[in-house]
């Protein structure tokens, strides 16, 4: 077990040097420039040589990149260009909010996609089932920026049932994690649909049936452990997918997360939070999935850890 | 048994599954009573409705495709069909309970057999959880399952199939039901096991007084279990009777035709060649087409930080033998045994020591493209008729496709040879256009033939090739093999586990066990004259379709074959062998 795990860290330090390769690369390549943006319009190019020179941007890239990963290695991830404060501080005062909302929306998306799943298989082949999984469609084909709105209007705006945006209480929560849970609800219906119906057609349901027990007992006993088993998997997967919707979700609720911090240092070429996010998303995504494959033994016996 | 009050009586059954062209009845018109403690075997080849009966009577019918349209089953004076669904389950488990085909399958992987096996005790009565604990624990004990209390802990899959039947045994018995539907019990079995679980019904039918409705295909097996016997034939009823009637003078046509069609272990005694042997090709000096020497196969287990390999599974160990031309060797033993494995070995499709040699080419080491000429001496028929033909390919093209690979003909050449192959097999040359899924079982097992024949290869190896077969498709397909043979001289490595089908068919026999062989000889020697005390155990326990004989005093072998896994450092034995007298070998007694 303690040999695994230290395994998979080891994995995932290769994972991260992979990525924090990769980010650099393009953020080289894009043809924008950061000392021009924090110089301002009006700048000479003396003033703007300057900062080039002090932040080290004229250095060949492998020197660049270099300096950038043996800070990392000391947990130096830099400092932002605009803001002049250490990324490492600015991340952490972010990350609380960020994991709160995602958090919130894996309990959406279990709560909803789950019994979605679940009435669909039990009603298979009825209206019930084909509605629901017309419904589960939608959430997963809609843009997250379009449901966000749609429930900002009627919930917020119409009904006046929970605050616009901000952050701080149990209803400003609600609204942002239901819209980053729709999508991720949608998947779960449907694959917990198809996972049941799996699972009812197994012989040891009909063994279960046979014996006489109670059909809640076959269903909750039998059938929905081993129906939730691809679905821990998935959970994993999940958290990256989360990555990507929080940059949106955040930016239409003004969630004050690292989604937001993400955008707006894209938007000001900002190197050293770039690459403190992504590195953060994937550090998240990584002990995302470390989680599911150390939960998933826990439920089935025959999965062992290698 | 009529003046009985019959504990179960089913009058004029119909169950219908719903198809695209409307209800088709599975089965029809069935009326049978069931006496108090009786044992009826519902026998019938597959899709004859037998299992639908069985489920009928659960209620457990696959839904919502088929249902009961109409008919009754009258139990203790209610009519099952009309008991509504809370009653139902409460003579589920209870008053009559179930146990199925597949072990492997039949029980939940994720819950432990102590829970699996103590809430079908909770089910029905109110019991602590101690209690029902110490019901367990008895339970296990009563269907013969060493170290209980461990395995109350366990998962069924640290279970073998016979210990996972013995589990689903006691949990039917947990509440004294007085019917049990046994649902081909153990049709997934190896059959020693299936002897002592076979055996085990029969002590636990007597102690407890149940009934028993026993489902079964196996003429063996219904000769050895039942007081009276339900012939089923789609969906009808054929001829029901006492056991002993049925077995002598069979009314029906159909009977008689099933009846006929089962190898019978004992009746090639007294004779030296296979059945159907008639020699017409040309025999001048035996020529030998395949020699194995010292072959040995072990597959690594790897695990561990580095994937490091910790411990070898010792598959096939050291066995050799030689084929002769037109000669068929069987070999025969349990799963697990190492036979599929040989036969790979011959066809160079898995990595081995040893020497091996195809119609005088050394094949070890050889990589594909050398092997491919070699290909064209030794073909292969697998088990499953369903899956080893592309669903997407036309069963014409899949049996040109090996002529084509080897360029040997094309255009109308191709052509008239695949039509001649379809005719060899017993089918119209009508058919190459067609797609397998089209075919029957039987159908598709003459096409796997036709392919494997369509190289003319000099040996065939058949794995396990007629065991998916009904016993009347099964026979058919087996003279099949026996006229090719006689015909062109080819030889057969025939790999199986029905000890009747071997006797049938093979001029030679080796025993294997643990992947040695423990006997080898021709096939009267080892069927007349067995030494080794496995290949005795092996055929005492075959049922024999004949009532008369007294139920045999089951082998000697309790409890599962060990296992073949091994640690890096294990170096096995080497075998000694004995002859016997004219290349009978046996193996010493380690």
């Amino acid at each position: 077990m303690t040999a695994y795990i230290a395994r998979r860290f080891g994995q995932a330090l290769l994972i991260l040097v992979g990525i924090s390769l990769v980010t650099f690369v393009l953020l080289y390549l894009v043809p924008a420039d950061p000392a021009r943006q924090i110089a301002g319009r009006s700048a000479t190019a003396e003033t703007v040589e300057n900062i080039r020179n002090q932040l080290g941007l004229n250095l060949p890239f492998y020197e660049q990149y270099g300096r950038y990963v043996a800070a990392l290695a000391r947990g130096d991830l830099g400092r932002s260009y605009l803001q002049k404060t250490q990324v490492s501080e600015l991340i952490a005062s972010r990350l609380p909010a960020s994991l709160l909302l995602m958090a919130g929306a894996i309990v959406c998306e279990l709560l909803i996609g789950l019994t979605m799943g679940l009435v669909a298989a039990l009603r298979r082949g009825t209206w019930v089932d084909s509605s629901l999984m017309v419904v589960s469609f939608v959430g997963v084909s809609a843009p997250q920026f379009v449901i966000g709105i749609l429930l900002l209007y009627v919930f917020a705006v119409q009904l006046g049932w929970f605050p616009i945006g901000g952050y701080g209480t149990f209803r400003h929560l609600v609204l942002p994690a239901l819209t980053l849970g729709i999508l991720g609800s949608g998947w779960y219906a449907r694959m917990m649909r198809s996972s049941m119906l799996d699972v009812l057609r197994q012989d040891y349901i009909r063994t279960a049936h046979a014996k006489g027990l109670k059909g809640w007992k076959v269903l909750f006993g039998h059938a929905v452990p081993n129906a939730i088993l691809p679905i821990i998997a998935m959970i994993g997967i999940d958290i990256g997918m989360f990555m990507s919707g929080i940059v949106v979700v955040e930016a239409v609720f003004g969630w004050p997360g690292i989604g937001q911090l993400a955008w707006q240092a894209i938007q000001r070429i900002d190197i050293p939070i770039i690459m403190g996010v992504t590195l953060v998303s994937a550090c998240a995504i990584v002990i995302g999935n470390l989680v599911a494959d150390l939960v998933a033994p826990l439920i089935d016996p025959r999965i062992k850890l290698r | 048994m009529s003046i009985e009050i019959p504990l179960l009586s089913v009058r004029n059954l119909v169950t219908t599954v719903s198809t695209a062209t409307g209800p088709r009845p599975v089965v029809d018109d069935l009326s049978f009573d069931l006496a108090p403690g009786e044992t009826l075997c519902i026998a019938g080849e597959s899709g004859s409705g037998k299992s639908m009966t069985a489920l009928s009577l659960m209620q457990l019918l696959p839904q919502p495709m088929a249902r009961v349209a109409s008919g009754s089953a009258v139990f203790k004076g209610r009519d099952l069909f009309t008991l509504p669904k809370e009653a139902m389950r409460q003579v589920r488990g209870n008053d009559i309970a179930m146990i199925f085909q597949e072990p492997m399958t039949s029980l939940n992987p994720v819950l432990t057999i102590g829970r699996q096996l103590i809430e079908t005790i909770t089910a029905h009565e109110s019991t602590s959880l101690s209690q029902a604990r110490q019901r367990a624990l008895e339970l296990l004990n009563q269907v013969q399952i060493p170290e209980a209390a461990r395995r109350l802990q366990q998962y069924p899959y640290e279970l073998s199939g016979g210990m996972r039947q013995r589990v689903m045994i006691a949990m039917a018995l947990s509440q004294n039901p007085d019917i049990l539907i046994a649902d081909e019990p153990t049709t997934a079995l190896d059959v020693t096991v299936q002897a002592q679980i076979l055996s085990l019904i029969r002590k636990l039918q007597a102690e407890t007084g149940t009934a028993v409705i026993m489902i079964t295909h196996d003429m063996g097996v219904v000769a050895e279990m039942a007081n009276r016997v339900l012939v089923m034939k789609d969906g009808r009823a054929v001829e029901a009777g006492p056991v002993r009637d049925i077995f002598a003078m069979p009314q029906a046509p159909y009977t008689q035709a099933l009846l006929a069609a089962v190898p019978r272990l004992g009746e090639m005694t007294g004779t030296t060649m296979p059945k159907r042997a008639v020699r017409t090709w040309e025999q001048t000096a035996p020529k030998e087409v395949v020699d194995v020497d010292n072959l040995t196969v072990r597959f690594p287990i790897r695990s561990g930080f580095f994937g490091r390999v910790e411990r070898r599974v010792h598959a096939v160990e050291g066995i050799g033998f030689k084929l002769y031309r037109g000669e068929t060797l069987a070999l025969v033993g349990e799963s697990g045994c190492g036979k599929s494995t040989t036969g790979k070995a011959l066809l160079n499709l898995v990595p081995f020591t040893g020497d091996v040699r195809i119609a005088g080419t050394h094949t070890q080491g050889l990589r594909s493209d050398q092997m491919k000429p070699v290909r064209r001496d030794i073909q292969m028929i697998f088990q499953d008729p369903f899956a080893s033909l592309d669903p997407r390919m036309r069963v014409g093209d899949l049996v040109a496709e090996p002529l084509r690979i080897h360029g040997l003909a094309t255009g109308s050449e191709l052509t008239d040879r695949v039509a001649y192959l379809f005719k060899r097999v017993g089918l119209s040359a009508d058919l190459l256009e067609r797609y397998p899924h089209e075919f029957s079982g039987g159908q598709r097992q003459r096409i796997c033939i036709a392919r494997a024949l369509s190289l003319s290869p000099k040996i065939i190896v058949a794995d396990e090739s007629v065991s998916a077969l009904d016993v009347s498709i099964q026979a058919q397909v087996l003279d099949l093999l026996q006229d090719i043979q006689n015909e062109t001289g080819i030889a057969y490595l025939f790999i199986s586990h029905d000890m009747g089908v071997v006797e049938q068919i093979s001029h030679r026999v080796a025993v294997m066990y643990l992947g040695r062989f423990v006997e080898v000889g021709t096939r009267a020697q080892v069927f007349d004259n067995p030494q080794h005390p496995y290949t005795k155990a092996l055929i005492a326990a075959v049922p024999v379709p004949d009532p008369e004989r007294a139920p045999k005093r089951f082998s000697r072998l309790t409890g599962d074959i060990p296992s073949s896994v091994r640690p890096l450092s294990y170096e096995p034995p080497t075998a000694i062998y004995r002859d016997v007298g004219d290349g009978h070998l046996v193996a010493e007694l380690s």
